[in-house]
């Protein structure tokens, strides 16, 4: 089981988080404007990479926030977890 | 004893018709349709471990075709059709054993959900059959059907002619017949690279053992899609997630069909050799460790005693993991990729190991001719952006 470091209630085991995927992606700023690809993209197309990743993580059995983290998916190692309105590590 | 031959291990030439990545079950079965369907023999097969080795080597080998919609029921039962034809069609004993394959419901909507899903079934000549609490008992006596349980058995769903076969041996009967038919299969060769032509065409690959040329290159590579797309710069829905699995000590015959439950999620079977294989849902973050969480474990392992109280006895043996590459609709992407040259197979998520025979099937004749096959069309990389997406998450059986 992972140990992951909320940004608010420090470190809590993983069966208390749900898992957000892919953290910045932003809504459109100009919805209107969007082909369909670009729909694709914003609502399907992620990254998936082997490393370090950028990812959302709710505390949902907990203080119920969100926060990002940056974790490298080849160890499964947390690297950083930081607050919604802190800068991306 | 009598010594076996199975497939030559090739040296790679530095050019060739097709090259296929990736060397598991749906790669083997690729280059075995291209060469004996469509008469392709120059192909090579390129795998970076050892033959079928990753998630031809770790599911639970559960097959069956009962998928809600059509597009679905079409493969999967198109696979069946192949299941049942395949130790013929190939010679080899890969131990199909179409024990049975049972979707209990345990509440009402799952029961509803449940008999829609038969209805639809039969509507597209799949086998289906609704039991009720006391034909499961019949049909699998082990099962507890107690009204008093907190997850009480209201019934399931029953395909007969699905159930399993040794994984194992169809890699190496797709490999060896593969091999007999001219096709290279090339062990140890990680790709690291494209070759790339006029107007960005892939014309093959760099590998840990030279550069390979494809006038076709096909993926086949599971849960490590993504990162060779990202190599041409293509960008995939998918997310690659731990899967994991677990084998009990050897008991006794106790358990002779396939068991699956969504609600308290978790499907069973026993080996011949006697082990318990269990499996469940995927570890929800990503990761490429082919490893999960204990605690995805033991919500299985209750799960299973929930269902059958005579497990608790049993010892839990080995638990492992590999990678599925998941689509958001929980659906494969077979066919053109967008760059010339390149054609994509992945997205099987945690059901490819049934799918195995047709995916080959359809894929090596996407390849051939470069049309999508009729099977694959409804799977195209294009749904994301058309929307037509074909969403087998639902109704249909959360667990592959």
């Amino acid at each position: 089981m992972l140990l992951i470091r909320c940004p608010w209630c420090g470190p809590r085991d993983e069966i208390e988080f749900r898992y957000g995927g892919q953290a910045h992606i932003a809504y459109p700023a100009d919805p209107d404007a969007l082909s369909d690809a670009d729909w694709a993209d914003f609502l399907f197309m992620r990254d998936n990479p082997r490393g370090p990743f950028r990812e959302r993580w709710y505390h949902v059995h907990g203080c119920r926030r969100w926060f990002n983290a940056v974790r490298d998916t080849s160890t499964h190692r947390f690297v950083a977890t930081y607050r919604i309105d802190e800068e991306p590590v | 004893m009598c010594a076996v031959r199975y497939w030559r291990a090739a040296e790679p030439k530095t050019t060739y018709e097709v090259v296929i990545v990736g060397g598991g079950g749906h790669g083997l079965a690729t280059a075995y349709s291209l060469a004996k369907r469509h008469g392709i023999t120059d192909v090579c097969v390129v795998e970076k471990g050892w033959l079928a080795g990753g998630n031809m080597a770790r599911n639970t080998t559960i097959i069956r075709s009962n998928y809600l919609w059509e597009e679905s029921a079409a493969i999967y039962e198109h696979s069946l059709k192949l299941w049942e034809g395949l130790e013929e069609e190939l010679g080899v004993d890969v131990e199909f054993s179409p024990r049975g394959v049972l979707n209990l419901a345990h509440d009402l909507g799952e029961v509803r959900s449940s008999m829609r899903r038969v209805h639809a079934n039969r509507l597209n000549g799949v086998d289906a059959e609704w039991l009720t609490p006391e034909d499961v008992a019949a049909f699998c006596p082990l099962i507890n059907i107690s009204p008093s349980l907190r997850y009480p058995v209201l019934g399931a769903t029953l395909q007969r002619r699905g159930g399993t076969a040794r994984h194992d041996k169809v890699a190496w009967a797709y490999a060896t017949r593969a091999s007999e038919l001219g096709v290279d299969i090339v062990e140890h060769a990680e790709v690291t690279g494209f070759l790339r032509g006029p107007g960005g065409r892939v014309e093959g690959v760099s590998t840990s053992r030279g550069e390979i040329r494809g006038a076709k290159v096909a993926l086949a590579a599971a849960g490590h899609t993504s990162e060779l797309a990202a190599m041409v710069g293509l960008r995939l829905p998918l997310q690659s997630h731990p899967l994991q699995a677990l084998v009990s000590a050897l008991y006794e015959p106790i358990l002779d069909c396939v068991v699956m439950s969504n609600k308290v999620h978790v499907y069973v079977s026993q080996a011949d050799k006697g082990e318990l294989v269990m499996g469940a849902g995927i570890d929800a973050y990503n990761g490429y460790a082919q490893r999960g969480s204990f605690h995805v474990i033991e919500e299985q392992l209750a799960a299973a005693v929930e269902l059958f109280a005579i497990f608790a006895h049993a010892k839990l043996l080995r638990t492992w993991g590999g990678i599925v590459d998941v689509c958001p609709d929980a659906s494969p992407i077979v066919g053109w990729s967008g760059i010339d040259g390149l054609f994509l197979n992945c997205g099987w998520g945690t059901g490819g190991f049934k799918a195995t025979p047709a995916a080959g099937w359809a894929y090596a004749e996407t390849i051939a001719t470069g049309e999508p096959s009729e099977l694959v069309r409804p799977f195209s990389l294009e749904r994301f952006t058309t929307g037509a997406l074909i969403d087998e998450h639902g109704a249909a059986a959360v667990a592959h």
